[in-house]
């Protein structure tokens, strides 16, 4: 119990971090704030990973990722060949999607980008880390019939990628309300004023947000899966060293208590 | 050649063996000589802890370095897979690789703070002279290593970092083109500028950075160190002929050492653990993307320990250069009014001021900028000889001169900032006045340091005995 909080709270400051908190709203929509309580929950992360097949491996591919490094939140080997392989595929290799890249880039304009280290690098310095920033991509997905997909987003502005997950979240439209320009009187600005929703999905908003941030904590998993040994193996170095700090400093003194 | 020893009767087999290669190899010798009777000043602070963890980190990078050449491939198409080969794949992989690109900041940190200590004690001063100078040399072959190293992961800033600072070069008037080239191996940074940037990485600079490492220490150990009263400890000795002042560096600063080694060390293994990308600034978010050649990122930044030299480089506009020519013309005009030449020293310094500014202003800005970031570094080479403060120490020097220095210090640090930062014009001009104080502050030095009324300097120096101090936390 104990060891668990410890950790959550290594893996909370760990991410929170390289972040220092968001300034002004420049510079678009603002992220909101990943739960990252889902990075120590086995199950959460576990059916990150069953979104992430499910849905975004059809394109994204994660070639850096081997299905068997899965057994490191708890899946083993049957689980995963019975679960999230395609057929062909065998546990020790890479995760690759079955798209043509170049078929990918007639469709959408851009090769859907490697997903194996997205979360770690779309932090911004002042803004939040990788995974706020998905995390709140994956939630502000709206109907844009201007775009070709049909889809636009708030968090990244003409995304290529249409809303994969639209079937459970249902469809929504942005409202948006024309307001002065604060600095500029001639011009006019649209701001952000809420989502409507079209059609209903298969999960209500509150079960949509939880499977987005176990889908969330999977990618930031995926980007370093060492991360959990990490800060383990941390929290003993630290225990290490700070003994041997001490012992130091009362070696250091009892000698230099005979120096005048 | 020394006479034979040979082992007092009776010794064990360690004394045996001592003297049997003290026989052939001077290793008694050189431990005496470097670490137990080698006397250095009793009234070290903090401040003299960054040498040790300079080696320390030193070795930390040739350790993991040698570790990570294992499984890193030099090839564009593979670079970037095989560092995350070396995250996810290689056991404890993850771990090298965080300690080496820790420790390269690190470096630096430890390096700035060591460069700082010499700056505010005068340890540039005579005789340490060339304890400076190869200090000065490693700091730029340190500079060249970590560029070259940053291009290694070959990610999206390792990409357009070196793309940028390459293209520099080729700003040089006349042969500026064909260096760049030279340097990149190719028209743009690809493989064939990996696979050179890779072994300079890994072989000929680390050769050069260990022997200047060498020459460093030999030179410290031949004039001994400063400290930070300034004083001479030399000067004052015992019946034994050894300083009074001073103690010998084994044990007691070993175990000082020891101690600063095991902070160093916690706080290191707090950043490599639990935030090993630094916020950004140690492990850039945008260098988790691989390079493509055909997608410029939208801000370019080098990693944090260039960031002062980048400032300067941003900051020298046309505008700039239209001041500099400015400066240049007084401080001829000053010179040949005040400088009490003769005709011929006036007219000398009138044609050199006039070619200089026809130089200005007939070279692209952006070459100047090269020169101004170069110059920023090479300066450092000139301290011993621009600082004609009589004392050594900035306890001893007025009062002011404190401040000089921490207004140098705020804008060195300002110009770090700003370096990280995309252009602004407001930034722009603090970077501008920036640069022209850092250049000031050494320019002007040989002025400025002679200047104010200076505290006498005592003959020893001082100490208080740590004796009576229960607690023995004294530095």
């Amino acid at each position: 119990m104990m060891k668990t909080l410890v950790l959550r709270l290594l893996v909370v400051l760990g991410l929170a971090l390289p972040v220092v908190p968001a300034t002004a709203s420049e510079g678009g929509y603002p992220w909101d704030p990943f739960p990252a309580a889902k990075m120590t929950d086995m199950a959460a992360l576990q059916n990150g990973a069953r979104i992430f097949t499910n849905y975004c491996l059809g394109c994204h591919s994660a070639t850096y990722m081997r299905y068997n490094r899965l057994h490191d939140i708890g899946l083993s080997d049957e689980q995963i060949k019975k679960n999230l392989l395609f057929a062909t595929d065998k546990v020790g290799d890479t995760m690759r999607a079955a798209i043509d890249p170049r078929q990918a880039k007639d469709w959408f304009g851009t090769a859907p980008p490697d997903l194996s280290v997205i979360a770690r690098s779309r932090a911004e310095i002042g803004r939040g880390s990788g995974a706020d920033y998905l995390y709140t991509l994956w939630r502000t997905f709206y109907r844009d019939d201007a775009k070709p997909t049909g889809w636009n987003n708030l968090v990244f502005p003409d995304i290529a990628m249409p809303h994969a997950l639209w079937q459970l979240q249902g469809e929504r439209r942005a409202r948006f309300v024309e307001v002065k320009d604060p600095h500029d009187a001639a011009r006019t600005m649209h701001r952000f004023a809420g989502f409507e929703q079209i059609t209903k999905g298969t999960l209500d908003q509150q079960q949509y947000d939880e499977a987005i941030g176990d889908l969330v904590a999977y990618l930031q998993w995926m980007g370093e899966p060492a991360q959990g040994t990490r800060v383990r193996v941390g929290v003993g170095v630290l225990v290490f060293l700070g003994l041997i700090v001490l012992f130091t400093w009362r070696l250091s003194s009892a000698y230099w208590r005979t120096v005048h | 050649m020394a006479e034979m020893q040979t082992a007092p009767p009776g010794a064990g087999a360690g004394r045996r063996l001592l003297t049997w290669v003290d026989n052939r190899f001077p290793l008694s010798k050189l431990f005496n000589e470097h670490m137990a009777h080698y006397y250095a000043p009793k009234n070290f602070n903090i401040w003299y802890v960054f040498g040790s963890l300079a080696l320390l980190v030193l070795v930390n990078q040739i350790l993991t370095g040698i570790f990570l050449t294992m499984h890193y491939k030099p090839d564009a198409a593979k670079a970037f897979e095989s560092v995350e080969y070396i995250m996810r794949d290689v056991p404890w992989g993850w771990l090298v690789r965080y300690m080496h690109s820790t420790g390269a900041s690190a470096f630096f940190i430890v390096v700035y703070l060591h460069m700082w200590r010499g700056l505010i004690y005068g340890s540039y001063r005579k005789p340490r002279e060339l304890v400076w100078l190869f200090g000065c040399a490693i700091f730029l072959s340190l500079m060249a290593e970590a560029f070259m190293g940053y291009l290694l992961p070959w990610g999206q800033m390792s990409y357009w970092g070196a793309q940028v600072i390459v293209n520099l070069f080729s700003a040089v008037p006349f042969i500026g083109p064909d260096l760049s080239l030279l340097i990149r191996g190719d028209y743009v940074v690809g493989d064939a500028t990996l696979n050179r940037f890779f072994s300079f990485h890994v072989i000929a600079v680390p050769l050069v950075l260990l022997g200047l490492v060498v020459a460093h220490i030999i030179a410290l150990h031949e004039v001994g160190s400063n400290n930070p009263d300034g004083v001479e400890v030399k000067e004052k000795k015992d019946a034994n002929g050894n300083p009074l002042d001073s103690i010998p560096f084994h044990p007691y600063y070993t175990v000082h050492d020891i101690y600063a080694v095991s902070v160093f060390l916690f706080i290191f293994s707090a950043v490599l653990f639990f935030a090993p990308e630094g916020g950004g600034y140690f492990l850039e978010f945008n260098n988790f993307i691989e390079a493509n050649p055909l997608k410029t990122p939208p801000h370019i930044a080098p990693v944090w320990y260039f960031t002062p030299y980048y400032s300067m480089l941003r900051a020298t506009t046309d505008l700039m250069v239209n001041v500099l020519a400015i400066i240049l013309a007084l401080a001829a005009v000053l010179a040949i009014l005040r400088g009490g030449f003769r005709a011929a020293g006036k007219i000398a310094i009138a044609v050199a001021a006039l070619v200089a500014v026809f130089l200005l202003k007939t070279f692209d800005a952006k070459f100047w900028g090269v020169v101004v970031m170069g110059g920023a570094v090479l300066i450092l080479f000139f301290l011993p000889w621009l600082d004609r403060s009589p004392v050594k120490s900035i306890r001893y020097r007025p009062g002011w001169h404190r401040i000089v220095y921490g207004v140098f210090l705020a804008f060195f640090l300002a110009l770090g900032y700003l370096g990280s930062q995309p252009p602004s014009p407001a930034g722009n001009y603090v970077s501008q006045l920036g640069t022209l104080v850092y250049f000031g502050f050494f320019l002007l030095m040989p002025w400025w340091s002679r200047m104010g009324i200076f505290k006498p300097v005592p003959d020893r120096v001082t100490f208080a005995s740590h004796a009576s101090d229960l607690s023995g936390v004294h530095r």
